[in-house]
């Protein structure tokens, strides 16, 4: 009786470790166990994080493996960890991406045209630089500055 | 005697006595690992303890993670409203679950259910000699009572963690979903994007391993080390309860700034 309530117990804390992992985790999400990796070079990453997502029309595709900063160009150097069964042509563009306005960031994938597929280590070479909200508020700021006195000039 | 003197020489008396029981309490352990083999040989005993302090604790801790969840559901979704965000009451009731309420949660009301029980069983066999005659009879007592008693607290305790954490999960749902009427797409996935198997979920299991090491030690330490009388035995007790609580509430600020420093 009391070998059958303590196996009950352990079934039942066993079910919810399991519906941890499956229902509320998402273990049985982008399997990376068999992956290839790209390099990608960016002015400026903003707030990129490894283990962010890598994304292609929205699906998670990667994750990201890496950031080193390129003492020799200055820029920051993304090593993206890709699920082999999504081969992406060799002029693909990658992206800094925010999902939602104040959501995480992750680096969006564009195909292009190639025949040729990114092999391992290969580089990606065109990307896109995060966008860094002080940077665009600053840069708004300084066209109204620009063009105030322009309109006053006119207006009156 | 002159004052100071007394208050350094009492001050000095209860470090004295701190740093002894402390290095009694680690050999204690060693002694306990080192008759480990010896009683896990006979499982019947562990299987027992396991029901003691794993099964009867299950009412207790389902109850309360359908309450701590379904109050998580109410004030998360008040505060996530406001900014237009009530559809990641999911991220926000697993998260704080998972992580965090779930192990340590679990981990007070292991404590003060079945750690209480133990440090009183094993106090009350000490008051009444029974340890003694056991080692008269070449039983070890180590082996026989208090190994046990260790290695049921150890295994219940994560086992207990995690249904505390998805009995929450499901009161969340429960007031998230179905009373206030949160998408039932959104708060599963966006829980599902957010929360990560090794990061999150497996953490809170090293943490629940950890706190039910420490309140098996502490109880089964307790209750051997107590005075035997009446009064030894439910100061040992009260020891029991706070020194748990205080352990665990030390060990997961400690195993947080180790799990969620980078927070890469």
């Amino acid at each position: 009786m009391l070998d059958l309530w303590v196996g009950v117990f352990v079934v039942i804390g066993l079910a919810a470790l399991v519906f941890l992992a499956l229902r509320v985790g998402n273990l049985a999400g982008a399997d990376l166990s068999d992956a290839y990796t790209v390099r990608a070079q960016f002015d400026n990453i903003g707030g990129l994080k490894v283990r962010a997502p890598v994304k292609s029309a929205g699906v998670v595709v990667g994750r990201v493996a890496e950031i080193n900063f390129d003492t020799r160009s200055y820029r920051a150097e993304v090593v993206m960890a890709v699920a082999t069964r999504y081969p992406f042509p060799r002029d693909t563009i990658a992206s800094i991406l925010t999902s939602g306005l104040l959501g995480e960031q992750y680096i969006g994938l564009d195909p292009g045209g190639d025949e040729e597929m990114l092999k391992s280590g290969d580089v990606v070479q065109i990307t896109q630089s995060a966008v860094v909200l002080e940077k665009l508020i600053g840069q708004f700021l300084f066209d109204r500055a620009a063009s105030a006195p322009a309109q006053e000039g006119t207006g009156n | 005697m002159s004052g100071p003197v007394a208050v350094a020489r009492r001050l000095g008396r209860i470090v004295s006595d701190g740093v002894w029981r402390f290095g009694f309490a680690a050999r204690f352990l060693v002694m306990l690992l080192a008759h480990s083999g010896q009683s896990l040989m006979r499982l019947h005993l562990t299987v027992r303890e396991i029901y003691f302090s794993g099964v009867l604790s299950l009412l207790i801790i389902v109850v309360s993670g359908l309450f701590v969840g379904m109050v998580l559901g109410l004030q998360g979704y008040e505060t996530l409203q406001r900014f237009g965000s009530g559809d990641a009451l999911g991220v926000l009731v697993a998260l704080s679950l998972v992580r965090e309420l779930g192990p340590v949660v679990a981990g007070l009301l292991f404590a003060s259910r079945a750690g209480s029980a133990v440090t009183a069983e094993i106090g009350l066999m000490k008051a009444t000699e029974q340890l003694d005659a056991m080692d008269m009879m070449a039983v070890n007592p180590i082996a026989r009572v208090v190994a046990p008693r260790f290695w049921g607290g150890v295994i219940s305790m994560p086992l207990l963690a995690a249904i505390f954490s998805a009995m929450g999960v499901l009161g969340g749902w429960l007031i998230g979903v179905v009373f206030i009427g949160v998408d039932e797409g959104a708060f599963w996935s966006q829980m599902q994007a957010a929360v990560d198997f090794r990061e999150d979920v497996v953490n809170g299991v090293i943490k629940s391993v950890v706190f039910g090491v420490a309140v098996s030690l502490i109880a089964v330490f307790e209750g051997y080390d107590c005075t035997p009388t009446a009064e030894g035995v439910s100061r040992a007790i009260t020891r029991t309860i706070v020194s748990s609580a205080l352990a665990i509430l030390a060990l997961d600020f400690v195993l947080t700034s180790f799990m969620f420093r980078g927070v890469s």
